[in-house]
This record gives structure tokens, sequence and C-alpha cells, in this order.
């Protein structure tokens, strides 16, 4: 059984980079953009990884709902949705530093500055900040307690969350308007599509990889924590 | 005895602890006027009341929000001597009704900080309202209540915490942006009168019910926490 799931991972993580690989070479044979040329192609790793990093948090949110219910009944299952939601967090922020830093990039080509106080680059900042502060309460925390303040703190995070998402609807915006049901003009022209599947693909399985390998070596410190208390 | 009747008893013991000390009050009034001071050195707003206008609703938010949390972790250290909060701990009483009437009552000292220095504020800024004035009365409480259900909350959380006066501000501002976006954004459309506050003031709304209804269902988890 231990046998049969590490090789799985294992064969999910061939499969991750594979995509990977093929995303990538699509990203750089797929046709320039009309009006921006070839700094677009940004985009291919830009939107992936901002994309992933909205759906993560509610890793997060679910480590800390499940530690939140086995925590007084199943002292190790709760250490393992403890360790899902630590590395939930750790790979959001990951991922909203990558979008953070290639959207800085195109902005800097494409606007002629690194960045701007719109109101989606914002709500992605404060994205960040957010699950920031999550680490570092995980850090400041008294011993015992640190799991379950987290756990309460992100599903203040998790709420935050959708409101930072629609705000982009709510302020007028400097940002593209969003490319995916945005309405007129948005959408992607077909030929870039195989490009974008692939690379957002790729790169949100590469982070639940990364999840995975965090999960394992969490879940180990919080065991270890336990029997060091008994 | 029921919920209600608790939460007026936790109001009514933490206004009459507040009236005999004026600790909390009197630190936030000169903590919140001397922010508006520093930032009217810096601005010399007298001579720019246009930039004055568009930068006086932030600064506004900002000094009641950095007054807010000195005086919010002074409100839960106070259950910490004697073992005051063990006994709440053990208390039959509904804990949330605990945090509801500790929330209550530090709006009410923030909105009586607001009260006092708004004209202050507003001699200080050389301000003129542009927009319409009458959204003042529902931007301020619903603000108010904003920085202080979470402040509140937060001031709980990280009430065991190592260096937790250092902490609440962390943890509390990050959360507290959106809110603080949209207070400063409608502060901003009322004074210059170049924005409606309305959809500013519905993100308000939302905040302050989602986050008030969050907290209550969590706070029983934080305080039985160990």
């Amino acid at each position: 059984m231990q046998g049969l799931k590490k090789a799985s991972g294992i064969a999910l993580f061939l499969a991750t980079l594979l995509i990977l690989i093929v995303g990538f070479q699509k990203a750089m044979v797929a046709p320039v953009d009309a009006q921006q040329g070839e700094v677009y192609r940004i985009f291919y790793y830009h939107v992936p990884s901002a994309i992933s990093a909205l759906c993560f948090p509610y890793i997060n949110l679910i480590g800390a709902l499940g530690y939140l219910y086995f925590r007084r009944k199943d002292e190790i299952k709760a250490a393992a949705w403890d360790a899902l939601a630590l590395a939930g967090a750790e790979i959001t922020t990951v991922y909203c530093t990558i979008g953070l830093v290639t959207g800085s990039l195109w902005g800097r080509v494409a606007w002629g500055i690194w960045w701007t106080w719109d109101e989606r680059l914002t709500t992605f900042l404060l994205l960040w900040l957010l699950y920031v502060s999550y680490l570092l309460l995980r850090r400041f925390s008294p011993p015992g307690q640190t799991s379950t303040l987290a756990s309460v703190l992100s599903v203040f995070a998790a709420v935050d969350v959708p409101i930072v998402y629609y705000s982009i609807r709510w302020f007028r915006t400097q940002h593209p308007s969003p490319v995916f049901g945005g309405g007129d003009g948005a959408g992607l022209d077909k030929s870039m599509y195989p490009a974008f599947l692939w690379n957002l693909a790729g790169w949100f399985l590469w982070g639940c990889v990364m999840i995975g390998f965090r999960l394992i070596s969490a879940r180990r410190e919080r065991l270890a924590e336990l029997q060091e208390a008994i | 005895m029921n919920y209600l009747r608790t939460v007026w008893l936790h109001l009514e013991k933490e206004l009459r602890l507040e009236f005999r000390s004026r600790d909390a009050l009197m630190g936030m009034l000169f903590f919140t006027l001397l922010i508006v001071v520093v930032f009217s050195l810096a601005f010399d707003p007298t001579s720019q009341p246009t930039l004055a206008r568009q930068i006086a609703g932030g600064l506004l938010w900002v000094g009641l929000l950095f007054a807010s949390t000195t005086a919010l972790n002074q409100s839960w250290s106070r259950e910490m001597r004697n073992g005051v909060l063990d006994a709440q701990r053990m208390s039959p009483s509904p804990p949330s009704a605990l945090f509801l009437g500790k929330a209550l009552a530090n709006f009410l000292f923030v909105t009586i900080v607001e009260v006092i220095l708004a004209p202050i504020f507003f001699i200080f800024f050389n301000l003129h309202i542009l927009g319409q004035a009458s959204m003042l009365l529902a931007l301020l409480p619903l603000g108010t209540w904003a920085i202080v259900v979470n402040g509140t909350f937060f001031a709980a959380l990280g009430l065991r915490a190592r260096s937790r006066e250092l902490l609440l501000p962390l943890i509390l501002f990050p959360i507290a942006l959106p809110a603080l976006l949209a207070m400063i954004s409608a502060a901003t459309g009322i004074l210059t009168g170049e924005a409606e506050p309305q959809s500013a003031l519905r993100i308000l709304g939302i905040y302050d019910t989602v986050y008030t209804t969050v907290s209550l269902l969590l706070f029983e988890t934080i305080l039985s926490a160990e």
C-alpha cells in the first residue's frame, strides 16, 4: 500500500514535468500577439500561477476546517489536516509571489511602470499579505495553540479571497478586464488555447505536487512534536 | 439567562471599568490627535486644500486604525489579570456573548473618539465637504465596526502569543485592508464629491456582516484553544 502510494506520487510528479515541458514548447511556438508582440508570452506563466494562487487558499481552508473538526476527536488525523493547511498556505504564498513578479515584469513593458495601485493588483497583493500573516502567526503563536489559532485565521483569510476576487468588478480598474467571462473583446484567440491550457494544467499540477511533498514533511514534523509531548 | 442579557452584562461591565479608569479613551484620543498633528505638519493642508481633501479620508482612517490597535490589546490584557479569562472559560454563558459585549464596548469607545476628534480634524485640515455629508453617518459606524469586530477578535486570538503587541497589527491589517480600502474610497468620495460612496458602503456592509458572523462562530474555538 505504501509502495503503491509512493509509485503513484512519482508517476504524478513525472507526468507534471512532462506537461510542463509540453506547455513550455507550446508557449514558445504559439503565434505572436498582434498588439503586444513577444512579451505577451509571460501571460502563459502569469495567468496560470495567478489562477492557481486563487485556488490553493481553499486547500488551506479545507485543511483548517479538517483540523477544527478532528482536533478533539483524533490528534493524529488533526495533525495531518493541519499539515495540509500549512502546505496550502506556503504554496499559495509562493504562487502569489510568482504571479506578482511576472505581472510586474509584464507591466514594465506594457504599461511602462512596475507597479500601479490598480484594484486587482492591490487585492492580489492583499492575498499575498494575508498568507504571509498566516505564516507569521504560526511562528509567533504559543506552542500547542499554533494549529488552532492558525486554523481560525485561515477561515478569516479564505473569506477574504472572494472579496478580493470580486473587487475587480466593483471598482474601476487598469488591469486588463478578465480574459475569461469578461464581456466584449474578452477571450483568447483559438490558436493560443493549447499553450494556455497546457501551462494551466502543468503549473496547477506542479503546485499540487509541491503541496503533496510539503504535506508529507509537515505531517512528519507534527507527528514528531506529538511524540515528544507524550 | 438569555443571550442578549448576557451580552448586556458584559457590555455594562466593560463600560463601568472604562469609565472608572478612562485609560483606553484617553490613550486613543491623544494618540489619534498626535497622528492628525503629525500628518498636518507633514502635508501643510491649509496651503493645498485640494490635496488635503483627497488624502484626509485616508489619514483619518489610518489614525483611527492605529489608535484602536493600541486600545484593543489593553481591553483583553485586563482579562488576563487574576485569571479572569479562565473564569470566563468555565462559566456556562455563551463565549460569543463575551466577545460581542467587548466588541460593542470597543465600538462605543472608538465612536466617542471619532465624535470628539472629527471637528478638530476638519479644522486642522481646513476641510469643506463637497459631497453628500449625510453619508458620513453611514460610513463612520460601518467603518468603525469593521475595524473593531476583527480587532477585538484578533486581540483575543493573539492574547497568549509571544510579543502580542506586535502580532495584532500583523494579522489585523491584512484582513482589514479590503475594508480599509472601501472606507478610504468612500470617505474620499464624500469629501471631494467626485465619486459616489454607495458601492464602497455596500462592500463595507457585506464585509461587516460576513466578519461579524465568522467571529461569533469561531470565538469559542480561540477562547478554549490550548
